[in-house]
């Protein structure tokens, strides 16, 4: 309690953040997370839990992920980070951010970025996951949206592009985007406008 | 980054990657938490760590001379706020009504409740000051357990409800007419269910930016709502006493809701009190992830017994459920309406049972309040009645999937009234969704496949569960659900404002609003189609009380069923309108204009037509009008539905069982839905993913524990099983289609639908596997050890 009373030194640190040197002074118990949303206004790392399970605020330290709400500042001081707002290049997404779109693998957008964050790691440990790779090599990001089928979809579709953009012909295509696994290939009906809608409801109103 | 869309395609029933996305896959979302205004200050709030205590002294001296604070407040300097309202109270019956305050005065009710609140210049500095507040309480006894709680004896908390009951409401026949029936009965079973309190957790939790303007007295209010409107008549003209019209309220991107953000909590007003009395600095509370387990809602909590009686040949001919629904420590904003009219009503599930009688009581207990987490009282419903089903068929022999098909509602007894008070059905066709998904999962060899093992005794067990499920969406009409009938305190219509601006581009507003559903998208393809404007010429606006109109928000599926259809007559009527100004301009009679994907012209003469975006400059410039004809292509609806919509489906979880450890390991997964005609598959599938994940998730890994102390034994992430990507199958999804008759679209709602179906096809499938080994039930979440133990696992 008595060394919350005094108020606390601050410490100076020096950052390079998606590729800009930033800097400013911190007091020591000042979270890396708090540091990039609160001091450097880069809100998109997000905060979703107070006991280091929820991953919304994955972030990149010198080319590995972190979570961010894990490690101070300070203890950040001389590296480099990536942000979610760094990741995308030349105005280009990252394959992983496309297959996030692509692939519907975000709802609310929450989790997103640290997913995003995550999976990119993911994929520079393992270019070419199994779908059991990718659901283990998530386990520290939670989401509560997707039920995560969309997400596991969106890294395959990352892996590959970023593949067949090394070259790598036989890298799998992505995958028919936004069409639920169907047991037999088959497609679902799915009226294409309201006008065909009405005919139905004129008409008869079953498919089966 | 994103192609202009075909103007010529169709784009209603097409998977169209969302327009929300760019932002949120860059970080450019605008969460609560991400906003920040000029003079900000932060608040915490110091929390009972009792259950259920008398307050005997708060002292607050060493925080409010801590570095940075600012204030610190308690619950009397409040003590002009109202109560937070209850604004649904069941019908027909006595509800005792408890509302929680701002802050507590007197006496907390669950730990956690806010008792004082800090006011810092930034949030460290405030948590520092928290910690140095000092509360004392007087014991007044625990009571968490809603069945104990209503027991003579009991702690009581609140002193207008005796024995802790909130209310006893009940649905269906007369008691003794069922009891007959029972007696009656062929084959008869009896079984206690419990289906446990869920935390809803939203990856995002819940705060409010409260700022007070003293030039104007204007209040502005941003919090994470799914109701913006309706948590504005709630905190002005029931909280503070203050005109609708001085506040305005805005949710900006909401990081998920499920229901926990429906409701009216302590930190909106007290925000904006707080800035008050700060002299309009905007004050900020943003809960961490353990507070957010404290206090913001909880889901399901019902202890059921139920009886039920059958034939030989698996018809089910009476049902009697008796269902204890925990309410926590206060009433919140709705909490009654779940175990009535959305669950009680619901129980019937998709099936013919000619007796029925529900009864609910409703009870207090020193825990964090209970209100609707998706699916609302439809998913207690349907454990209940996808329960009985397994149920009888143990008891009678007959398979599964059979008990159900035998028990269909008919396609053509619709519309069909289960007589327990639910308006009818609008549509349906349940046998070709289970047909479908048997035919899907292999259920015949499954079953063969099942028989093998049993007959090797093999080590890992094979179960097959089955959920027919039916929900009800878009609940509506006002005058149904309204007061006078099911208690809901106001209307449950929906708003929508269609412009045309001069330059053609167009201007929707809604009052429901997105917290990851992709109104912005799907709203977007129904205009472009019916409207003929390219799809990024229209923009979908939402959230903010100021520049939309009136509307109830978005919960219980109701934004494409009842907001969608404002929006359709909407833009009809723009249309409308825009025929008869085209009629002038082409010099034509209205009769003889022939209105074509955004073009009209007259019969015979396609190439001399006008265009929408012709009309609408025509419309806005104004000095050539028809008649009385007003400038602007501008029109509302405010739409009241004739009745509500009633999705359905059969789910199938295939799951082996490992009988040495109790593992549990999910094999297949595939869900047959019927959601009614579909605006954008790829969104209606994501949402039937989301919705299986939370389901299964309570079937075998979620569960909110108190201890006799009223202690949230789950109160982190660590504690309570938000399942990981790891942890669930891949859903196999397919869909028939029964258009809704009660919208002109066709459309019934998927919002809920998978976490109403896949807890009753999960727990179903691990007891099947069991079966054999004469388990007929067991309670959720079912972990490996408790199949261990129910298989005789230590027995030794
Ligand atoms: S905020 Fe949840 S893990 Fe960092
Ligand atoms: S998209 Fe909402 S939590 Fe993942």
């Amino acid at each position: 309690m008595a060394d919350t009373m005094t108020a606390p030194a601050t410490m100076a640190i020096q950052v390079t953040v998606n590729g800009s040197n930033r800097g400013g002074n911190v007091e020591p118990r000042t979270l890396l997370v708090h540091y990039l949303r609160d001091h450097l206004n880069l809100t998109g790392t997000h905060v979703g839990c107070d006991t280091s399970q929820c991953g919304a605020c994955v972030v990149h330290l010198d080319g590995e992920s972190v979570k961010s709400c894990t490690v101070l500042a300070v203890q950040a001081n001389g590296s480099e980070i990536t942000t979610i707002e760094g990741l995308a290049k030349d105005g280009d997404y990252h394959p992983v951010q496309q297959g996030f779109w692509e692939m519907h693998g975000l709802q609310c957008g929450y989790c997103t970025p640290g997913m995003i964050m995550a999976s990119v790691s993911l994929l520079q440990r393992n270019p070419n996951p199994t779908e059991d790779e990718i659901r283990h090599g998530l386990e520290g990001n939670l989401c509560r949206c997707t039920g995560y089928q969309n997400i596991v979809k969106a890294v395959q579709y990352a892996a590959g592009q970023i593949g067949r953009d090394a070259g790598a012909a036989d890298a799998p295509l992505p995958h028919d985007a936004h069409r639920p696994i169907h047991h037999d290939g088959t497609t679902p009906h799915d009226p294409a406008s309201v006008d065909d809608w009405e005919d139905e409801l004129a008409g008869e109103s079953d498919e089966s | 980054m994103s192609a202009i869309l075909d103007p010529t395609r169709k784009l209603v029933g097409q998977p169209i990657k969302r327009r929300e996305d760019p932002r949120l896959i860059a970080g450019a979302g605008a969460y609560l938490d991400d906003i920040k205004l000029t003079g900000m200050v932060h608040a915490a709030l110091v929390r009972s760590t009792s259950a259920h205590g008398r307050i005997k002294s708060i002292d607050a001296g060493t925080a409010r001379g801590m570095p940075g604070v600012l204030a610190v407040f308690t619950g009397e300097d409040f003590a002009d706020l109202n109560p937070l309202p209850g604004a649904w109270t069941a019908g027909g019956v006595q509800n005792n009504v408890n509302t929680p305050r701002v802050l507590a005065i007197g006496e907390v009710h669950q730990v956690g409740d806010p008792v004082a609140v800090v006011i810092a210049e930034n949030a460290y500095q405030a948590a520092d000051a928290v910690e140095a507040v000092a509360v004392e309480y007087e014991d007044l006894g625990v009571v968490v357990d809603a069945k104990k709680a209503t027991e003579d004896g009991a702690p009581q908390l609140h002193e207008n409800a005796p024995n802790n009951v909130v209310l006893k409401w009940s649905c269906g026949k007369e008691a003794a007419e069922v009891d007959t029936a029972l007696a009656a009965a062929e084959v008869r079973v009896q079984q206690h269910l419990v289906n446990q309190r869920l935390i809803p957790t939203s990856i995002e939790p819940r705060g409010s930016i409260g700022r007070y303007d003293p030039g104007t007295g204007d209040y502005t209010l941003w919090t994470t709502s799914q109701a913006p409107h309706v948590m504005r008549l709630l905190i002005t003209a029931f909280v503070m006493g203050i005109p609708e019209n001085k506040l305005r309220v805005i949710s900006p991107d909401v990081g998920g809701g499920f229901g926990c953000k429906i409701f009216c909590y302590y930190d909106m007003a007290l925000m904006l009190a707080l800035s008050k009395k700060l002299d309009g600095r905007p004050v900020k509370f943003f809960e961490d992830r353990s507070e957010n387990y404290l206090t913001t809602t909880h889901g399901r909590d019902h202890i059921t017994d139920v009886e039920i009686g059958a034939t030989k040949d698996g018809r089910i001919t009476a049902l009697k459920v008796d269902t204890h629904a925990n309410l926590g420590a206060y009433f919140s904003t709705i909490a009654a309406g779940i175990p009535t009219t959305l669950y009680g009503r619901m129980v019937a599930g998709c099936y013919k049972i000619p007796n029925i009688r529900v009864d609910v009581t409703a009870v207090y207990t020193n825990t964090a309040m209970v209100d609707a987490y998706r699916g609302a009282g439809r998913p207690e419903a349907a454990f209940v009645i996808e329960r009985v089903c397994d149920l009888v068929a143990g008891a009678t022999g007959v398979d599964p999937a059979e008990v159900r098909r035998r028990n269909f509602i008919q396609p053509e007894d619709f519309p069909y009234d289960t007589g327990i008070g639910m308006l009818p059905y609008d549509s349906g066709n349940y046998e070709p969704a289970l047909d479908r998904a048997l035919e899907i999962v292999g259920y015949a060899g499954l079953r063969a496949e099942q028989a093998a093992r049993r007959e090797r005794d093999d080590r890992k067990l094979l179960g097959i569960g089955l959920s027919s499920y039916v929900e009800v969406c878009g609940v509506a009409p006002s005058k149904w659900i309204g007061l006078p009938g099911e208690g809901w305190g106001a209307g449950l219509w929906e708003s929508a404002n269609v412009k045309v601006h001069l330059t053609g581009k167009v201007v929707v507003t809604t009052g429901t609003l997105p917290h990851g559903q992709g109104h912005e998208t799907s709203f977007a393809q129904l205009v472009a189609d019916e409207l003929g404007v390219p799809y990024e010429d229209i923009e979908i606006k939402h959230s903010d009380t100021l520049g939309t109109p009136f509307g109830f928000g978005t919960y219980g599926s109701r934004s494409a069923a009842v907001g969608g259809t404002a929006i359709y007559k909407s833009v009809a009527k723009v249309r409308e309108k825009a025929k008869k100004l085209a009629a002038h301009m082409l010099e034509a009679a209205e009769a003889d204009i022939v209105w074509e994907h955004g073009r009209a012209y007259v019969k015979g003469s396609p190439d001399a037509a006008k265009t929408i975006q012709d009309i609408a400059l025509q419309a806005a410039v104004a000095y050539d009008l028809p008649g009385e004809m007003e400038p602007y292509l501008d029109e509302t609806t405010y739409y009241d539905p004739p009745n509500c919509t009633f999705p359905f489906g059969t789910h199938v979880c295939v799951v082996e069982v490992d009988r040495e450890t109790g593992e549990i390991a999910l094999q297949r997964y595939v869900a047959v839905d019927d959601v009614g005609n579909v605006i954008n598959p790829m969104i209606v599938d994501g949402q039937v993913h989301g919705g299986i994940a939370q389901g299964l998730a309570q079937a075998l890994y979620e569960g909110a524990v108190y201890n006799d102390q009223g202690e949230l034994v789950t109160g982190t992430m660590n504690d309570y099983a938000i399942p990981k990507a790891s942890m669930v199958p891949t859903y196999e999804l397919e869909r028939t289609v029964t258009p809704s008759p009660t919208n002109p679209m066709g459309v019934k709602g998927a919002g809920e639908a998978g976490t109403i179906a896949s807890t009753p096809a999960v727990a179903n499938a691990v007891i099947d596997a069991l079966a054999h080994l004469g388990v007929n039930h067991l309670d959720m979440p079912i972990t490996p050890e408790k199949v261990w133990r129910a298989i005789g696992g230590g027995a030794s």
